[in-house]
């Protein structure tokens, strides 16, 4: 009697830990590995600091402009790949028509403090990087870029 | 050799215990970043938001999320004269493109960017019943992808409506708060392309924090503070006609 019960909890161990994963209970109730997956997961933004190490030239026009703290993906989109390797992947084309509307185009909603213009009467279809420079676009800044 | 049922019993725990720890074997070590020292959450100033956009687009990029879902989302908020009970909101394809004009004016008008709140104690991962989605030793609330059944409970349990099932995979998925992004140093892809400063990520662990002093030091609040979950997405500037 006794082996059979040995052997019923034998078998149990055994199929216990064919459909157990090896990491769950590392942490808590949950795989462990599943941690470690996720953090492996591929970047697609750069993030600010990868960009200025190459690009100072614009780091230093952009510093002394109200788009100081504007990260440089926010504009011009995910570039990790550009990051890792400047020839694999050159930044797209930036609208500049969509995209400084995006943020600047009033609305009643957003804080008041914030610049914003009605597009169609303030340029009368005339694109925004015509007057303002985006690195710096303060008119009087006297910055270019 | 025979064996009394005494002598079974007292083996058995012993012999469990010890293939317990042969199967665990030996944790990965993690060289560059130790999940003790962490504890993360995010400061949302809603009152920097202006509705742009740009964070449900980074997400989507950064996460490969798919179209029409959204593990991040702005809702834009009207509240006519007094009536906080009842707020007007509007959230077009999760604010990915900005906000046409609002239809009605006067009254309060505000954006409040929402995801999930990582809480502490969070009703999702209570649900799960084969233990795909937990809260990480540093404050994440993650899915396990590969072990998620995709039954949903999780999804119906979230009081924030933070998590979908995702089509390509029929598993839950969820904000991340970029555990790939924050595990490297990096920030998370919404507080780095956030242009007004609105998001930012905080380590309610690092005393240094300046985004922790901040929390520290003003009124900030979050969603559904009588569920009592522990969430750490900590609102500034919020008006209480937000659910």
């Amino acid at each position: 009697m006794a082996a059979v019960f040995l052997a019923g909890i034998v078998l149990f161990l055994v199929a216990r830990s064919l459909f157990v994963p090896r990491s769950f209970g590392q942490y808590g109730h949950y795989r462990g590995a599943a941690l470690g997956e996720i953090a492996a997961k591929p970047i697609m933004f750069a993030g600010h600091g990868a960009c200025e190490s190459c690009h100072t030239d614009v780091l230093e026009v952009k510093s002394k402009g109200v788009h100081a703290h504007v990260a440089c993906e926010s504009c011009h989109g995910p570039l990790a790949k550009h990051a890792d390797d400047p020839t694999a992947l050159q930044p797209p084309h930036i609208d500049v028509a969509v995209l400084c509307v995006r943020c600047h185009e009033a609305n009643i909603a957003k804080p008041k403090s914030f610049p914003q213009v009605a597009s169609a009467d303030h340029s009368g279809g005339v694109v925004c990087d015509t007057c303002h420079k985006p690195h710096s676009p303060k008119i009087d800044s006297g910055a270019s870029q | 050799m025979t064996i009394t049922r005494r002598q079974l019993l007292i083996l058995l725990p012993a012999a469990a215990i010890a293939w317990d720890s042969i199967l665990a074997g030996t944790p990965e070590a993690s060289p560059n970043y130790n999940m003790t020292d962490h504890w993360w959450g995010m400061l949302i100033d809603v009152t920097k938001c202006i509705g742009c956009g740009t964070c449900v687009q980074a997400c989507q990029a950064e996460n490969n999320v798919p179209d029409g879902y959204f593990r991040t989302w702005v809702e834009r908020y009207h509240v006519a004269d007094w009536s906080i009970e009842n707020p007007q909101v509007d959230s077009p394809d999760g604010g990915k493109h900005g906000f046409p004009p609002a239809a009605k004016e006067g009254g309060k008008n505000f954006f409040v960017p929402k995801m999930c709140n990582h809480c502490a104690d969070s009703p999702c991962t209570q649900v799960c019943p084969v233990g795909a989605t937990f809260v990480s030793p540093d404050g994440v609330v993650l899915v396990d992808q590969k072990y998620c059944l995709g039954c949903r409970y999780c999804i119906q349990a979230c009081p924030y409506g933070c998590r979908f099932l995702d089509p390509t995979t029929n598993t839950a998925s969820k904000c991340t708060l970029c555990y790939h992004r924050i595990t490297k140093g990096l920030t998370t892809a919404c507080c780095e392309t956030c242009p007004t400063g609105t998001r930012q990520l905080v380590d309610l662990k690092n005393p240094n924090d300046p985004v922790h002093k901040f929390i520290e030091t003003h009124s900030v609040q979050v969603l559904k503070p009588h569920l009592a979950t522990q969430a750490k997405a900590f609102y500034y500037g919020l008006d209480g006609s937000v659910r």
